[in-house]
């Protein structure tokens, strides 16, 4: 059985190993287009602040980790994917036959459109090679702007204000993460990052970058003309799918997978950013995040092997640390209409916890300022347990959350 | 019910942490152990061991990590910091690795990997290298030590079955 995985982030890493604890015979060929051992994106913002280096961002640290299992890999770009005859043409006219393929190949970042965006000293926060490429040029005093103040935007700028530099946050929408957080939380991060020095501009739109290698000029409404040595965009990312076209293999919004992470296409299956599959609650859905990416790789990865699973589901969960202040969103944390709400808010202290309920489940959930136990909120909402008698007591005190988990799982 | 959070080493008798809620008086012996081994000194709010108080039922719970066969936090950490203890089957914060991500103590579904501010890194129930602490200290025989004769992946399975049945608590 040769079993091929086109991308080497986490999805395609966890799944070469998982196929190999369930095969120990199968040839498995990792191919991935970014040169060098296989990284984590998620530890960027920790190479940026500099609190590792690029060693610490491997995603396994052991050298001998793919020799030993086995796993061999290719540093390629695959062009194009022929389903019948089993088949990915590389860029560089190369031919790469399978059995069994799996499709990780991640998201890719995008651009406003805003004119001016491929000026030299433009980058994205998504590679290792953007990250070195913004630790040449964010040094201390260096006036760095950063266009979205989404999670990706949040997340780095904690390593951004630690590297020493003047930021700016531009952000399009009204408030901070508006993706990830409520209108409460995001005001609260937003006045957050302004009491820690940082020039905040929500609802602010840039309309043109000029520039060349020595400076840039934003053209920002409102506010006029910013002057910049760097701008970093975190506007979005979309998956990674134009290789597959007139692969026959569907593609919505993401490639579309079913419970058992096969696409429209026998044999050939997703996982990771890339894929767009089961919800925990019944929908579809892409969910862009470490956690999702690994768990419906082991799924693919079991799967591919011949041992039948079924994904429960994949769900949006997110931890953020905006320069201390840390937050996290679990499921369905809008709520559903005919749903209750119970919330606890403490401005002053930068303090908030909101869960959503549907019935007598947990569905949602939105913390702010504290860090105990949330791992019980993931538990809470996905197990779909009843909730009994802690549905009352939640309401009434939504901080006893881990006691009602505890109760209900013991 | 008795709960026994076991290693999960294969066809091998090892021992595992049984937590029994009904000998529980809650005295928090076990929280103030579990501080001490981590830190040096007492401070339950850094224990890895939590009791939880149901008084109007004068119920104690004593709670702490699974040590998942197939752990949750250790399968979503970004850079492999989470490392499989030989002689327990323990998952260990490897703290040299750890970047204080936090991506584990979202992704375990028993909240059990937190936070630890002062350190910028996470901390969990590591067993104490096969002598856990809470056990030594606990009075009542409510925290034991006990050899397991089984791998025990029933837990995860239970959770994993996504369980229906309403909460009679
Ligand atoms: C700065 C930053 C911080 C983040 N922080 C968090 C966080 O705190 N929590 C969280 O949950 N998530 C976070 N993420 C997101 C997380 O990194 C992704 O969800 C995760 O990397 C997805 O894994 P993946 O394997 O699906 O895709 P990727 O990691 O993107 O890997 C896909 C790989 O496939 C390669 N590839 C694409 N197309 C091809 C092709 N045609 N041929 C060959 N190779 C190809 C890509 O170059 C890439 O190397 C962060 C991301 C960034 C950039
Ligand atoms: S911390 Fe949570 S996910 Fe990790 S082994 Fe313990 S119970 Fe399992
Ligand atoms: S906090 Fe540390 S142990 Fe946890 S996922 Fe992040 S790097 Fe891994």
């Amino acid at each position: 059985m040769k079993y091929v995985i086109v991308g080497s982030g986490p999805a395609g890493v966890t799944a070469a190993e998982t196929l190999r604890a369930n095969d120990p015979q199968g040839e498995i060929l990792l191919i991935g287009d970014e040169p060098g051992p296989p990284y984590s994106r998620m530890a960027i913002p920790y190479l940026l602040e500099g609190s590792i280096g690029e060693e610490g961002t491997r995603l396994r640290p052991d050298r001998d980790h793919f020799d030993r299992l086995q796993v061999a890999l290719l540093e390629a770009r695959v062009e194009s994917l022929d389903s019948e005859d089993r088949l990915l043409v590389l860029s560089d006219g190369g031919r790469v036959q399978f059995d069994r393929l799996l499709l990780a190949t991640g998201s890719r970042p995008v651009n406003p459109p805003v004119e001016g965006l491929d000026s030299p000293l433009v980058r994205h926060c998504w590679t290792l090679e953007d990250a070195r490429h913004i630790m040449d040029h964010a040094s201390q005093g260096s006036r760095v702007v950063l266009l979205g103040a989404g999670f990706i935007g949040c997340i780095i700028m904690e390593a951004l204000v630690k590297r020493g530099v003047r930021l700016t946050v531009v952000e399009a929408g009204d408030r901070m993460v508006p993706r990830m957080m409520d209108q409460v939380a995001g005001h609260l991060i937003e006045r957050w990052c302004i009491e820690q020095g940082i020039d905040v501009r929500t609802s602010t739109r840039i309309n043109l970058v000029e520039g060349n290698e020595k400076g840039l000029r934003l053209q920002l409404e409102p506010g006029g003309d910013l002057e910049a040595d760097l701008l970093v965009v975190a506007a979005g990312v979309v998956p990674n799918t134009g290789f597959l076209e007139g692969s026959g293999v569907t593609v919505e919004q993401g490639i579309r997978v079913d419970a058992r992470q096969q696409t429209s296409v026998p044999a050939i299956y997703a996982a990771g950013d890339v894929c767009e599959g089961v919800d925990w609650d019944g929908g579809h859905g892409i969910h862009a995040i470490q956690p999702m990416a690994v768990e419906t790789a082991r799924v693919a990865a079991l799967n591919m092997a011949g041992r039948e699973t079924e994904h429960v589901g994949s769900m949006d969960m997110n931890v953020l640390d905006t320069l201390g202040l840390i937050a996290t969103s679990f499921g369905r944390w809008q709520g559903v209409e005919g749903g209750d709400t119970a919330s606890l808010l403490d401005e002053r202290r930068f303090r908030y916890l909101k869960l959503q309920f549907e019935g007598e489940r947990l569905i949602g959930a939105i913390t702010l300022g504290t860090t105990d136990q949330v791992g019980a909120l993931r538990g809470l909402i996905q197990s779909r347990r009843r909730l009994g008698r802690w549905k009352e007591r939640l309401m009434q005190d939504p901080t006893r959350f881990m006691e009602a988990w505890a109760a209900i799982a013991s | 019910m008795v709960k026994r959070y076991r290693n999960n080493k294969e066809n091998e008798m090892q021992r595992s942490l049984s937590l029994d809620p009904e000998k529980c008086t809650g005295c928090l012996q076990c929280e103030m152990a579990c501080s001490n081994e981590y830190e040096g000194r007492f401070n339950p709010a850094h224990s890895r061991i939590k009791v939880f108080a149901f008084h109007d039922e004068g119920r104690f719970v004593p709670y702490t990590c699974t040590q998942c066969a197939d752990a949750w936090c250790r399968n979503a950490c970004p850079v492999d910091a989470i490392a499989i203890d030989a002689n327990t089957g323990a998952k260990v914060i490897v703290e040299n690795r750890c970047v204080g991500c936090k991506v584990c103590t979202i992704a375990c579904p028993f909240g059990t990997v937190n936070y630890d501010h002062t350190r910028g890194k996470v901390m969990k129930c590591d067993l104490c290298g096969g002598d856990p602490a809470c056990a030594r200290a606990c009075p009542t025989g409510a925290i034991t030590w006990v050899d397991a004769d089984w791998t025990g992946y029933d837990r995860m399975r239970q959770w994993a079955e996504k369980t229906d049945n309403a909460a009679h608590v």
